[in-house]
């Protein structure tokens, strides 16, 4: 027993408490700390409503204006696919692309306010608090992903089961990859403002060299290259794919708008595409949890 | 000795303790003992190591000599077993303040791997202790810097740490708030069978501990209980505000045999019986006298008598060689 009556006990009927044993540590130890620090991730994202709605801002400009707009000068080339059906699943793609980055930036906002520290010392393995995170930013960024989803019937796309459910695992995969490649950025940055600027030099050439705005056909060698050493490719077509089996598309416009991913002609199976943006993630996670290992 | 360490002989055991940055030293080779249940103070300036010294303590930087054992754990060897045998409250907060107070200890305890069955009791316990437990669904945001201490030094607590650190509590708090943590901290030593381990740069502070170091630049200058440390001062601390200070100074040495010295805008000195000096003073000093305060021996003339200078002056001529401590900027990171 580490108390005696507590002179200030308001409630006499509360019982005393012994001494916290605490464990030895250990994997179930470090499984609890990578729960508490995805829960958190979940408890600030419910809360933060306004995130959520100006989340939904971008895709609409993205999809309903710039579609839209463009629209005049594609017509006919995209067969019987609408210029804005076939933007859908890139949009799709960049939310979860921002939303991921933006949970792996809020990291920084932690070690501002000091939360960090609280983190770091706890008697728990690093990576599991890494891992805890990279599963938050994850999950919040596969959610909002489904929130933009919810406009798909107003381009096109049924809302079938089976294709949410897809889509939902793929966005998964992306915002993990994503997130741990924020947190290793993150790792060495002190201050949200330079977060915030290196943030955005690093997602636009992410977002535009990642086929979300045009199809992989017919680009010159340079570009073409570029694409295919991006990993957010390997999500985003899988993504479009799953869209594109869904809808009513003839064969000349899914040649011009969703030609097969390929490396040195051979068609890229999605489940390799998908375990490419796997790869990337775990090694960016890696990297993450030796940077923060190294730095206390 | 470390066997001994181990069945509680000292809650904290110091060996020369040493942290370099590159060329700086900020702590140059320490040695004390905590005993358990012991309320032990560092007291120092800024920058004379304190936070470093503690950051060590805490695992959270790696000393660069010397050794230290918590709760009879290696503090670069068993880092995890020191971490959880000690409870932590910084200088700055570390609570998430988009939580609720509640939600931040849970959060602590699930890190932490405290017993779920035991959680709901030990919350309660330890924000009752601090007068928090009808505010736990308050958000933290909404709390004053004084509740936030005391949220921190609750849930510091929650996992029945064997040691306690609290890196300067009340720093930042208004006098009232911080004679209140004093009364919190009171409190839980006598509720909690802990070892508490501060630093502070408030000389009044660090009578509420059972022991004081005080440390100046990076080195323990003395180590004694308060009341024996003020006892071997002996002497009472006059300061005069005069027309002439020079002169004054001059005149002491020559006429009284007392070497004074100006600190903080005023000649001060310190001899025994300081009342019954002052007439004598008044009758045969030359120099028209503007004020004057006599003041009994206090841990500010223990300071100035083991390290000459007076614990603002210290912090005067510190403050441009840490212009912010390293363990704040280390642990930042």
């Amino acid at each position: 027993m580490t108390t005696t009556t507590p002179a200030s006990a308001t409630d006499p009927s509360r019982p005393m408490v012994a001494k916290i044993r605490l464990p030895e540590g250990g994997a179930a130890q470090d499984l609890r700390a990578v729960k508490v620090v995805w829960q958190r991730e979940m408890i600030r994202f419910s809360q933060d409503r306004i995130r959520i709605v100006t989340a939904l801002v971008q895709p609409i400009l993205y999809v309903f204006v710039l579609g839209t707009g463009l629209s005049s000068l594609t017509k006919g080339a995209t067969g019987d696919v609408s210029l804005r059906t076939f933007m859908f699943p890139g949009v799709l793609a960049l939310s979860v692309l921002f939303t991921a980055m933006f949970s792996a930036v809020s990291i920084v906002w932690d070690r501002e306010f000091g939360f960090l520290r609280e983190m770091l010392v706890a008697p728990v393995r690093r990576s599991a608090i890494i891992l805890g995170k990279c599963l938050g930013g994850a999950t919040v960024a596969a959610i909002q992903g489904l929130i933009v989803l919810a406009l798909a019937g107003l381009v096109s796309v049924p809302y079938s089961p089976i294709m949410l459910a897809t889509l939902a695992v793929e966005m998964l995969l992306l915002g993990f990859t994503v997130t741990a490649f924020g947190l290793v950025i993150a790792a060495r940055i002190k201050q949200m403002q330079a977060m915030m600027g290196l943030m955005q030099m690093i997602l636009m050439p992410l977002m535009f060299l990642s086929g979300v705005l045009y199809p992989l056909a017919g680009l010159p060698r340079w570009l073409n290259v570029l694409v295919h050493i991006n990993p957010i490719t390997y999500a985003v077509h899988p993504l479009r794919l799953v869209v594109f089996a869904h809808i009513h598309a003839s064969a000349t416009a899914v040649a011009r708008l969703n030609p097969p991913l390929t490396w040195w002609g051979w068609p890229v199976p999605t489940l390799v595409q998908l375990a490419v943006v796997a790869a990337t993630g775990m090694v960016f996670l890696w990297v993450a949890v030796l940077e923060f290992d190294r730095a206390d | 000795m470390t066997e001994l360490q181990r069945d509680g002989q000292a809650a904290v055991s110091v060996r020369g303790l040493q942290k370099r940055y590159g060329d700086l030293v900020a702590v140059r080779g320490v040695d004390f003992e905590v005993a358990p249940g012991e309320t032990f103070g560092f007291l120092g300036p800024n920058g004379a190591g304190k936070s470093t010294t503690i950051g060590m303590l805490c695992t959270l930087v790696e000393p660069t000599g010397g050794m230290a054992l918590v709760a009879g754990h290696d503090v670069v060897r068993a880092r995890g077993d020191v971490r959880r045998n000690i409870g932590l409250v910084f200088q700055d907060t570390t609570l998430d303040l988009y939580l609720t107070a509640e939600q931040n200890m849970r959060f602590h305890a699930e890190l932490y791997g405290v017993p779920r069955d035991l959680l709901g009791d030990r919350m309660h316990q330890v924000l009752d202790m601090v007068g928090l437990w009808e505010r736990r669904s308050s958000r933290v945001n909404t709390f004053s810097g004084g509740m936030k201490r005391r949220l921190e030094i609750a849930r510091g607590l929650l996992h029945s740490p064997r040691v306690l650190f609290l890196d300067e509590p009340t720093v930042g708090l208004d006098p009232q708030t911080r004679a209140s943590i004093w009364a919190y901290i009171h409190e839980l030593r006598q509720q909690e069978d802990i070892t508490i381990f501060l630093t502070t740069h408030y000389m009044d502070e660090a009578e509420h501990c059972d022991r004081i170091a005080i440390i100046d630049q990076g080195a323990i200058v003395v180590l004694d209980s308060p009341e024996a440390l003020k006892a071997s001062v002996g002497k009472d601390r006059v300061q005069i505000r005069t027309a002439n200070d020079p002169q004054a100074i001059a005149e002491l040495r020559d006429r009284f045999d007392i070497e004074a010295s100006v600190h903080e805008g005023a000649v001060t000195f310190a001899v025994a019986g300081g009342e019954q000096f002052i007439p004598r003073l008044f009758a045969e000093l030359g120099v028209p006298i503007e004020s004057v305060n006599v003041s009994r021996p206090s841990l500010d003339d223990v300071f100035l008598t083991y390290t000459g200078r007076t614990i603002r002056d210290a912090e005067a001529s510190s403050s441009d060689r840490f212009r912010a401590s390293p363990f704040a900027a280390a642990a930042r990171r």
